[in-house]
């Protein structure tokens, strides 16, 4: 199955790449996902733990199961800053 | 009440407060309270000053997130209008980066809602910063 990438700010400029497709086996979850990311792009991989997950625009944890067409964006820490 | 009439928008050009604020305003309500966050100067290593701010966002998700928090507002206060504008792109040292204004009868329930709505975004809107300094050297907020 296809799943697109998406990434932004600090990991879009690391990985050098804005978005992508995986290729993964049915029923990969987000946990497994992130590491084919980090084989893919060596320069994120020290990253992705830290990093938070959303899966079709909502905030999904390691343990979500991906399906073909979903859309997988790394969500590096929020703007924020303090209150 | 449906929050089809709320202004929620990121932007790449400057905010008008001026016109965010004419925009919520509303006969009924008899308060209006704003909130404007602006990028903030602010100094670095070896005397270099915060020139600006880019920002970039995740804009599906962050649209998707105004929306959410502007109809939990709604559930919780009498809201007339409501508006939460979001800059993208560059952001001069003490230019707005995100307005937020929302009217309601009474004055309590605007400054509460406006309160609640701005931690929602500094907590977890799919907005991303990097600082651009002085020397041109520039770093993702983390």
């Amino acid at each position: 199955m296809n799943v697109r990438l998406k990434m932004f700010a600090v990991l879009k400029e690391r990985s050098g790449a804005a978005e992508a497709e995986l290729q993964l086996p049915q029923g990969t979850k987000v946990s497994a996902a992130l590491e084919q990311i980090g084989r893919r792009f060596p320069g994120i991989a020290d990253v992705l733990p830290k990093a938070a997950v959303a899966v079709n625009l909502n905030y999904a944890g390691r343990d979500t199961v991906l399906h073909d067409g979903d859309e997988l964006a790394l969500i590096p820490p929020v703007s924020g800053g303090r209150a | 009440m449906s929050g089809e009439d709320d202004l929620i928008r990121l932007q790449a050009e400057p905010i008008d407060v001026g016109a965010v604020v004419g925009w919520v305003s509303d006969v009924d309500g008899g308060a209006i309270a704003a909130f404007v966050g602006a990028t903030r100067r602010q100094g670095g290593e070896e005397g270099k000053t915060l020139a600006a701010l880019d920002y970039e966002a995740y804009e599906q998700m962050a649209l998707g997130q105004m929306r959410q928090w502007a109809a939990r507002a709604r559930q919780q206060w009498p809201i007339r209008k409501l508006a939460i504008v979001h800059r993208t792109g560059r952001v001069e040292v003490g230019r707005p980066s995100v307005a937020i204004v929302v009217s309601t009868p009474h004055r309590a329930q605007a400054f509460e809602a406006c309160h609640y709505l701005i931690d929602a975004l500094k907590a977890e809107l799919a907005v991303w910063k990097k600082e651009v300094w002085s020397d041109g050297n520039s770093s993702w907020v983390d």
